[in-house]
C-alpha cells in the first residue's frame, strides 16, 4: 500500500447517495481493499472506491465477476487487509459459494447488497427487499450470518463501520442488506472526526503462543478464535474442508459436530453483542407492534406517529440487524400485542420469522409488496386499523 | 424450539504432536513440509508428488525461504498440495483459486505467491479467471498439474483431455478439441510459459525457480501421471509406465511456438521454456496511476 | 570399443562425488521412479514389506551412487534421498568403466527387468 494523498475520513457535512455514503464508511472503518463488479444499484460503490482507493493507499480492482470478486476479497482479509465487496441480487447469488467460504474459513470481510426487484434480472433500477433470507440461509450448508440494515444514506456510513467491526470481532463476512431506495437517495451524511469512530481489529495470537502450538480454529470463550494473517510465521492452512482445530482437513463426524456447531453458535450465543434495533413506545399493552427495516421502516414510522398521535397504543420496531434476528424480543412483545404488522418488499420473509417468533400469540400480518415501490403511510395505517387489536390476556 | 444434540465429541491436541515427533525431519525437505502430514493421500505413481518435491526444490534455488511464500490452491487432487506445505496455504473453491491470490497478493505485496492446481481446476471452471489475472499481469506464479482428466471424482473428461481419450464421462472416447494451455496463456499475456513433465524434474525446478524471481503472471503446465483416473482407461499402465511414456515422447523444444504444442493421445508432447518476456505487472501499472497528479 | 591409453589432462581438477542412499522405508508407495530413473541402476525393488505393504526400493550396487540426487527429487513421496560421502579422485578404471558403459555395443543390451 502506498502513501496517502487524500483523507480517509471526510470529517465534515456531506449530501451523499447511500452508496457513496457507504464507501466512504468502508474507508473511515479502515478497508483498503476492495474487488466488485458493476451492477445497479450498487454500482455507485464501486464507483466512489475506484476513485478514493488510490488516493488513500488501497487497492481498487475490478474482478471479472462476482465470484471473483468475492475471492479476492477474502484473500486480501487473509493478507491481513480489511476488505470490502458490493453487488445487487444477481451478483449475490453469484457470490453465494464464497460467501459459504467465508462462513467456513471465518474470514471479515463486508458484503454490500443494495437489494432490488427480483427473481432473477428483475427490477434493475427498482427497489426490491427480498434478499432477506437468502442473506441469511443462501450458501449450502449450517452457519450462523450477520445482516444489517440501514434505512439512510447516515445509517450505510456508520452500519458499513459496525460491519467491519462486527465482521473482525467475529471473525464472520457481514452482509450489509440494504435496498435500490436507500442506496440511490441523497441525504445529509455527517462524518465525524477519526478520533470519535471506534474500530474493532482482529484478535491475534497471543505473543506467548509458539507457532507450532497456535491452533487456528480453536474458539476462545466467545467461540471465536485468533487469526494470523499470511506471511505472520504462523504456517496456517485454510481450507474450506470440514477441518479440525489446526485446520487440517479431517473427513469426520466428529469434526463437522465439532466446527459446524461452533460457526453457528458463534452467532446465536453472542446475539445480545450483536443485535441492534431501534424502538418506539414498546411499553405496555399494545394493539399493534409495526416491524419493518430499510426504506419500508421510513413509511412505517410515519404511520405509527399519526397512529400514536390519535391515542392509539401502537409500537414500532425497526430491526437494525435483521440476522441474527431478536428473536426473544419479539417473543415477549408477542404476550403484549395483538398484532405485528410486517410491511416488506417482498412476499413476508421477515414477516415468517416474526411469526415463528410469537408462537401463536399474536397475529402476524405481512404487508408485502413485490417491488418497485414503497409502502405509503396511509396503507400501513389502515392496516394498523384493520387489524389492530388487543392482545389474548 | 427444544434442541437436542449429541454431546461435542472431545479434541485432543497430543495426537498431532505424537504423529510430529515420529515422523518429521527426515527428510532434507521436510523443512517445506508440514509436520504430522507426510504420507500424503495422493496414489502411488501419482505425478503431484513429483511436482510438489520439484516445486519445493524450486524454491529452494531460488532462495526463498517458506515464510517468504504462500501458495493457493483449488479444488481437486492438486487441491490437496496446500496442506502439506509449511507456509500459510490456502485452500479455496473449485476455480476460485487465482481471484483469492489475486486479493492476497495485492494485500501482501512482500509475499511470493503461487496458485498451485490443476487442469481441470484452472481452465474449467476457473478459465475465466485465469485469462483475466494473465490480462492483468498479476504477479502470480501458477503451476497447473495437468493429467488430463478430473482424478479427484475418478476420471472425468476435462477440458484438456485430448480426443479420442477414454474417460468415465467419455466412454466411447472424447469428441471434444481440448485446450492447448501454453497457447491460451501466451494469448491472455503470461509473461512466462513453459511446460514439462514430471519426468523432467531437473527442468522443471529450473523452471520454478526461474518464475519465482520474475516478476508477472507466469505458467508451469506439468504434465503428470494418473494411473488411476487416466492412464488405466488409456492402457498407458502404471504411474511408471506412464514416467516412461513422457521420457520416450517428449521433445524438449526451448522456444517454441505455444500456437504449435498441442497435445495428441499417442502423439509428441513438445517440452520446454516457450516465452520468458517482459510487461509492467497490475501492480506497476496501478502505483504508477496518474490518480495523485489528478486534482478532480 | 574405445579405450583411453592415457588420463584425460584435467582428470586430477576432478572428483566423482560418492553419495549414500538413505531411504525411509515406511514411507514409500512402490512406485518404482527411483529405481528406474536412477542414472546408474543403483537401486533394485526389495522383497520386504513396509508397514502399508509396499516393496521398498534397496541398494544393489554399492559405491556407485554419485549423489545426483534425482531419486530425491522424483520421488513423490519424500520417501529417498542422498547424502555426500565423500569425494573420491578419478582413476583410470573409472574412465575405462564409464567409456565401456556407453560404448555402442554396450547400449544394444536390454536393461535389467526391476521388477524381477
Amino acid at each position: 500500500m502506498r502513501a496517502m494523498s487524500e483523507k480517509a475520513v471526510l470529517t465534515g457535512e456531506h449530501f451523499f447517495i447511500g452508496d457513496v455514503a457507504a464507501a466512504e464508511g468502508a474507508l473511515a472503518a479502515g478497508c483498503r481493499f476492495f474487488a466488485g463488479y458493476p451492477i445497479t444499484p450498487a454500482t455507485e460503490v464501486a464507483e466512489r472506491m475506484a476513485r478514493r482507493m488510490p488516493r488513500v493507499g488501497g487497492v481498487y480492482i475490478q474482478m471479472e465477476d462476482e465470484m471473483a470478486s468475492m475471492a479476492a476479497i477474502l484473500g486480501a482479509s487473509w493478507g491481513g487487509v480489511k476488505a470490502m465487496t458490493s453487488t445487487s441480487g444477481p451478483g449475490f447469488s453469484l457470490m453465494m459459494e464464497n460467501i459459504g467460504l467465508g462462513m467456513m474459513t471465518e474470514t471479515p470481510c463486508v458484503v454490500v447488497n443494495v437489494m432490488r426487484g427480483g427473481p432473477s434480472t428483475g427490477l434493475p433500477t427498482l427497489v426490491g427487499q427480498a434478499d432477506v433470507m437468502q442473506a441469511r440461509w443462501g450458501s449450502h450448508g449450517d452457519y450462523g450470518s450477520i445482516s444489517l440494515s440501514p434505512s439512510s444514506p447516515q445509517e450505510m456510513f456508520d452500519l458499513t463501520i459496525r460491519a467491519f467491526n462486527l465482521s473482525e470481532k467475529y471473525r464472520v463476512p457481514v452482509i450489509m442488506l440494504t435496498d435500490e431506495l436507500v442506496g440511490h437517495m441523497s441525504e445529509k451524511v455527517i462524518i465525524p472526526h477519526p478520533s470519535e469512530i471506534k474500530l474493532v481489529e482482529r484478535r491475534k495470537p497471543g505473543r506467548n503462543i509458539l507457532p507450532e502450538d497456535y491452533l487456528p480454529f480453536a474458539g476462545g470463550k466467545d467461540l471465536v478464535p485468533a487469526m494470523a494473517n499470511a506471511g505472520e510465521g504462523y504456517n496456517v492452512h485454510v481450507t474450506g474442508l470440514t477441518h479440525d482445530e489446526w485446520g487440517y482437513p479431517v473427513m469426520s463426524d466428529q469434526a463437522q459436530e465439532r466446527l459446524v456447531r461452533r460457526l453457528v453458535e458463534k452467532i446465536r450465543k453472542n446475539a445480545p453483542d450483536i443485535i441492534l434495533f431501534e424502538e418506539v413506545g414498546l411499553e405496555g399493552d399494545l394493539e399493534a407492534v409495526v416491524v419493518a427495516y430499510g426504506c419500508a421502516a421510513r413509511s412505517a414510522r410515519e404511520a405509527v406517529e399519526v397512529a400514536r398521535g390519535q391515542g392509539r397504543a401502537v409500537g414500532f420496531l425497526r430491526l437494525i440487524t435483521i440476522w441474527p434476528f431478536p428473536e426473544d424480543l419479539v417473543r415477549r412483545l408477542a404476550q403484549r400485542t395483538g398484532a405485528f404488522i410486517v410491511p416488506e418488499i417482498n412476499y413476508g420473509q421477515v414477516a415468517l420469522e416474526v411469526e415463528r417468533c410469537s408462537g401463536g400469540r399474536s397475529d402476524t400480518v405481512s404487508l408485502g409488496l413485490m417491488g418497485g415501490t414503497l409502502h405509503t403511510p396511509e396503507e400501513i395505517l389502515a392496516a394498523i386499523d384493520e387489524f389492530g387489536r388487543r392482545a389474548k390476556s | 424450539m427444544i434442541r437436542k444434540m449429541r454431546p461435542l465429541p472431545p479434541f485432543d491436541p497430543a495426537v498431532l504432536k505424537a504423529k510430529v515427533t515420529s515422523d518429521h525431519g527426515l527428510h532434507p525437505m521436510d523443512v517445506y513440509l508440514k509436520p504430522g502430514r507426510i504420507p500424503h493421500i495422493w496414489c502411488p505413481g501419482c505425478g503431484l508428488g513429483v511436482v510438489l518435491s520439484c516445486f519445493i526444490n524450486g524454491l529452494k534455488m531460488a532462495g526463498l525461504r517458506p515464510q517468504d511464500c504462500s501458495m493457493v490452491s483449488g479444488i481437486g487432487c492438486s487441491g490437496r498440495a496446500a496442506g502439506y506445505m509449511n507456509m500459510d496455504t490456502y485452500h479455496t473453491t473449485h476455480g476460485r483459486a487465482i481471484p483469492f491470490a489475486t486479493g492476497l497478493k495485492m494485500a501482501k505485496p512482500e509475499l511470493t505467491v503461487t496458485v498451485f492446481s490443476g487442469d481441470g481446476d484452472l481452465f474449467a471452471i476457473g478459465g475465466n479467471h485465469f485469462i483475466h489475472a494473465a490480462r492483468r499481469n498479476i504477479d502470480l506464479k501458477v503451476l497447473c498439474v495437468n493429467n488430463f482428466n478430473y482424478g479427484m471424482t475418478g476420471g472425468q473428461v476435462g477440458p484438456t483431455t485430448p480426443i479420442q481419450a477414454k474417460t468415465t464421462t467419455s466412454p466411447y472416447g472424447n469428441r471434444e478439441h481440448p485446450f492447448n494451455l501454453p497457447h491460451m496463456a501466451h494469448a491472455s499475456g503470461a509473461v512466462y510459459v513453459a511446460r514439462w513433465t514430471a519426468f523432467h524434474a531437473r527442468q522443471l525446478v529450473v523452471s520454478v525457480a526461474e518464475t519465482m524471481k520474475k516478476k508477472g503472471f507466469t505458467f508451469i503446465e506439468v504434465i503428470a501421471p494418473c494411473p488411476i483416473g487416466y492412464g488405466r482407461p488409456n492402457k498407458l499402465g502404471s504411474g511408471l509406465e506412464e514416467m516412461k511414456y513422457y521420457r520416450e515422447k517428449s521433445l524438449i523444444r526451448q522456444e517454441a511456438d505455444p500456437a504449435e504444442v498441442g497435445i495428441e493421445l499417442g502423439g509428441e508432447i513438445i517440452v520446454g521454456k516457450f516465452i520468458d518476456a517482459d510487461r509492467p505487472t497490475f501492480a506497476d501499472l496501478y502505483l504508477n496511476s496518474p490518480a495523485d497528479k489528478d486534482k478532480k | 570399443m574405445k579405450k583411453f591409453w592415457r588420463l584425460p589432462l584435467d582428470a586430477g581438477s576432478h572428483s566423482i562425488p560418492i553419495g549414500e542412499v538413505r531411504i525411509i522405508k515406511d514411507r514409500c508407495k512402490g512406485c518404482g521412479f527411483c529405481i528406474e530413473f536412477c542414472p546408474n541402476k543403483v537401486l533394485a525393488l526389495s522383497k520386504e514389506f513396509n508397514a502399508k505393504g509396499y516393496h521398498p526400493p534397496e541398494v544393489v550396487k554399492e559405491g556407485e551412487c554419485v549423489n545426483c540426487n534425482l531419486c530425491e527429487i522424483i520421488c513423490p513421496e519424500f520417501a529417498i534421498f542422498t547424502v555426500l560421502k565423500e569425494m573420491r579422485p578419478v582413476t583410470r578404471e573409472d574412465i575405462l568403466k564409464y567409456t565401456e558403459r556407453h560404448s555402442p555395443s554396450s547400449r544394444e543390451a536390454p536393461d535389467e527387468e526391476p521388477w524381477g
